[in-house]
């Protein structure tokens, strides 16, 4: 056998042939991703039947049968007619803000629009000046927002004058004390302390009436529907960042006591449903105060709420700090750091930030949960959905579903939006660590 | 040595002493909370005279005087007590919290398996199930169910009829009714027999095979061994099990199993949304096997079943395990939502109707709580004890 000799003729490689036609473009794609073996081909069949049974039947109902306006539910109630949209138009305003005085709306549209606004900031990875977003949303807009809503004034109404006298000297001596310490605290660099302490004592002798800034006072059983869920949910949000990072550190303290009453409280609040939370709230509560205390019929489950949901950050919180390398909190306290500084300065801000998306899907979670507060005859979106469902001129097979879909779209965007939001913060985090 | 050149400890002022500090604030928190507990304690007291809430657990013996649409064990509403009605309620917690789980795990594994399908129309599909089940609050789920799909279904004169005698109307589910013949107590005495033996082939194969190498197959044997055996007692009592099926007389349904609506809807609900997460935490776990396993198992030569079998599953339950007795849990104390659609659980009947009437809320509802409590703690426990069982084992 004689050996061709390369080095005469140099090796050239014959252009590639292109792939066969069947591993190529559509026929390719669909070779390897819809039948790639008989089980994936039985597969693919039986979902595209699946797909041609439902689909046309689903669009037909949602879209080309469905009755777009209406005065009322006669059409609706027809053979053979889809979802009532109109129901859903007739009742958006309901839907919306409960029984709240149509007049009034423009105070929970400028509350909502605000907060909306305050989220953006915050949650936009790109924005500026988070720090004042995150002193805004937490203490002046949660104070602002309660003014707004119910035209009450924010603060315990035993402290201010009584309702129509002048200002005395009683209120205006210590109000000006506070605001001296304020700008002694921005003299200081304490900043954020001070703004905040000045912008109380403004708000103190601007409201200090009964009422906030001369505004009608709207009682809490009219409030209801989206902005209902809404607050319950920013009240949970508010409140179980703090309290969750709070009982964290409890839980993982070298104080035996506090550990032990922080595991204790965390255990047993996640150890129960929360309905159990709410009528513990709804019907212990108010025994366990003096009766001139007794909280309003919808700050009870608020409370309830916050206490679940910041248990539940407690552990991702928790999960946050455990991941911080032991050598982050040596470094700390070999530069000298106290414990607070430590944790403020080193730990917690490696911590939060690891656990975003662990944070982002509790709030999902609690979005969810703010349907329960229908337990204790709080009137959020869907119970307003499931009330109005009954109303007579309404009624029928067909507006009951259209009310459960148009909730589920309304519950599937938020939630939906959340956990996209929170996928590309796990994404920007995991690029930053990537080697 | 060292001690020699340090400088004596610098004094401190007890106030930078972490041990007193730590102390200081311990006491602090500690006498706060025994503060306001004392408060709570003396309001409750005023407060519960003040408006004749009954403090002790007199109630517990008391006639309860309602009735249930379902009850395990016996309950009639004149003779059977308060306490009656809690164990009715919390039996029938169990019993939806036991059905949702089996069919929850059914659905929740196919789905997720589903998932990670090389089949992209499959995969899409359940990516679709999942988002749209995850991400929409499960009261809304039950809701749906029962208003707008149970209760909008035909009576049962017109009733869907479903394979196997199976009959779904708007008032609820029925079907076929089990007879037990004479001997079935022999007949299934053979079958459990016959699992116990096979049990007992498979553990003896395998310490045989970790020493000697030689393959026993436990699962052609445990077949032969159901067959024979519980097949042959089977026979010979003459199969003493036969299904009634239900037959529609007059307005409704005579014979058979009638499952209430409420149960259908929270069966449905409950599963269903428990069965996305399931479906999320098996994919995680599968996924979490790292490709070089499935690669070292194909470089040894075994083949894909066993690849599965030996190599990847045995690895992705360490993972999944914990995080689907949580799914677990979460379904147990989701069940709490029968109240709004009406089902007889321990919150309708006990921390309501009880409630109500007795008007004892605090030693309802710590005791609901407990109840509660209890089941999640022991679960823990086990899961604890089961995770230092599975746990690798480093060097």
């Amino acid at each position: 056998m004689s050996v061709p000799d390369l080095r005469s003729s140099p090796f050239e490689p014959s252009p590639d042939l292109p792939p066969p036609l069947m591993m190529r473009g559509t026929w390719g794609w669909m070779r390897e991703n819809l039948f790639s073996s008989w089980l994936s081909a039985v597969l693919t069949v039986g979902s595209v039947l699946l797909l041609a049974w439902i689909l046309p039947d689903l669009i037909r109902y949602l879209f080309i049968d469905a009755i777009w306006s209406a005065s009322d539910g006669e059409p609706c109630r027809a053979p053979g007619a889809g979802a009532c949209w109109a129901y859903v138009n007739a009742k958006l305003t309901f839907f919306t803000y409960g029984a709240y005085p149509r007049d009034q709306l423009w105070r929970v549209n400028s509350v909502m629009a605000s907060g909306a606004v305050l989220a953006v900031w915050l949650l936009w990875p790109a924005a500026k000046g988070k720090a004042i977003a995150a002193v805004l949303f937490f203490a002046v807009f949660p104070i602002v927002a309660f003014g707004l809503l119910t035209g009450r004034t924010p603060f315990p109404t035993s402290l201010l004058p009584s309702p129509g006298s002048e200002i005395d000297i009683g209120v205006v001596a210590p109000a000006l004390m506070i605001a001296a310490l304020a700008i002694l605290f921005i003299f200081m660099r304490r900043v954020w302390l001070g703004g905040v302490l000045l912008f109380l004592v403004v708000w103190f002798l601007a409201a200090a009436h009964w009422n906030f800034l001369g505004l009608t006072i709207v009682d809490t059983d009219k409030w209801g529907g989206i902005f209902v869920s809404l607050l319950v949910a920013s009240v949970g949000i508010v409140f179980s960042l703090p309290c969750g990072v709070l009982l964290a550190l409890g839980r993982r303290s070298r104080m035996p006591i506090i550990r032990f009453l922080s595991i204790v409280l965390i255990e047993i609040v996640r150890g129960v449903p929360l309905i159990t939370v709410l009528f513990m709230a709804n019907t212990m509560l108010p025994l366990f105060v003096p009766d001139a205390w007794s909280p309003d019929r919808l700050l009870r489950p608020l409370i309830g709420v916050a206490l679940f949901s910041s248990v539940y950050m407690a552990e991702v919180v928790r999960g946050g700090l455990e991941a911080v390398p032991r050598g982050q909190y040596e470094a700390a306290m070999a530069v000298g750091l106290n414990w607070r500084r430590m944790m403020m300065l080193v730990a917690l801000p490696q911590a939060l930030t690891a656990v975003i998306p662990g944070i982002v899907n509790s709030f999902i979670a609690l979005f969810k949960d703010t349907t329960l507060v229908a337990i204790v005859g709080i009137f959020d979106f869907l119970r307003a959905v499931d009330t109005q469902r009954l109303d007579p001129a309404w009624a029928g097979p067909s507006i009951s579903a259209t009310g459960y879909i148009f909730a589920a779209a309304f519950y599937f965007v938020f939630c939906f939006a959340m956990s996209r939001y929170s996928q590309m913060m796990e994404r920007r985090h995991a690029a930053g660590r990537k080697r | 040595m060292a001690s020699m050149n340090d400088p004596p400890a610098p004094r401190t002022s007890i106030l930078n002493n972490p041990l007193w500090r730590g102390l200081f604030w311990q006491i602090l928190t500690l006498a706060v909370l025994v503060w306001l507990a004392l408060q709570a304690f003396d309001n409750a007291v005023v407060n519960m005279r003040a408006r004749n809430i009954p403090t002790d657990f007199a109630f517990w013996n008391r006639p309860a005087g309602f009735d249930v649409n379902q009850t395990l064990i016996p309950f009639s509403s004149s003779t059977s007590t308060y306490g009656q009605a809690f164990y009715v309620g919390l039996l029938n917690t169990l019993l939806v919290a036991a059905i949702g789980i089996v069919f929850a795990t059914i659905i929740g594994f196919t789905v997720g398996i589903a998932r990670l399908s090389s089949n992209w129309i499959v995969a899409r599909l359940a990516t679709v199930y999942v988002e749209v089940v995850r991400n929409t609050p499960l009261l809304l789920q039950l809701l749906f169910w029962y208003n707008a799909v149970l209760k909008s279904l035909p009576g049962p004169r017109e009733s869907l009829a479903l394979p196997g005698s199976i009959y779904l109307n708007n008032r609820g589910l029925v079907l076929p009714e089990p007879v037990f013949g004479a001997g079935i107590e022999w007949a299934l005495g053979a079958v459990a027999l016959a699992l116990l033996l096979a049990v007992v082939f498979a553990i003896w194969a395998q310490g045989e095979q970790r020493r000697t190498g030689a393959r026993y197959h436990a699962l052609p044997v445990a077949i032969g061994l159901l067959l024979v055996l519980g097949g042959g007692a089977w026979l010979a009592n003459g199969s003493p099990l036969s299904f009634q099926a239900p037959v529609l007389r007059g307005f409704n349904f005579a014979g058979g199993v009638k499952v209430i609506p409420e149960l259908v809807a929270l069966v449905l609900g409950l599963s269903l949304y428990t069965a996305s997460f399931i479906a999320e935490v098996v994919r995680a776990g599968v996924t979490a096997v790292p490709t070089g396993q499935t690669e070292a198992a194909q470089a040894l030569g075994l083949r894909r079943g066993d690849t599965l079998r030996l190599v990847v599953v045995p690895q992705a339950l360490r993972i999944i395990i914990p995080p689907l007795t949580n799914q677990y849990l979460n379904l147990l104390k989701n069940s709490s939502l029968a109240v709004f659609i009406g089902y007889p659980d321990l919150i309708q009947i006990f921390a309501g109707t009880v409630l109500n009437q007795t008007g004892a809320a605090v030693q309802v509802v710590s005791i609901t709580m407990a109840v509660y409590l209890a089941i999640s703690l022991v679960t823990s426990l086990a899961m604890n004890l089961y995770a230092r069982r599975i746990s690798l084992r480093e060097r």
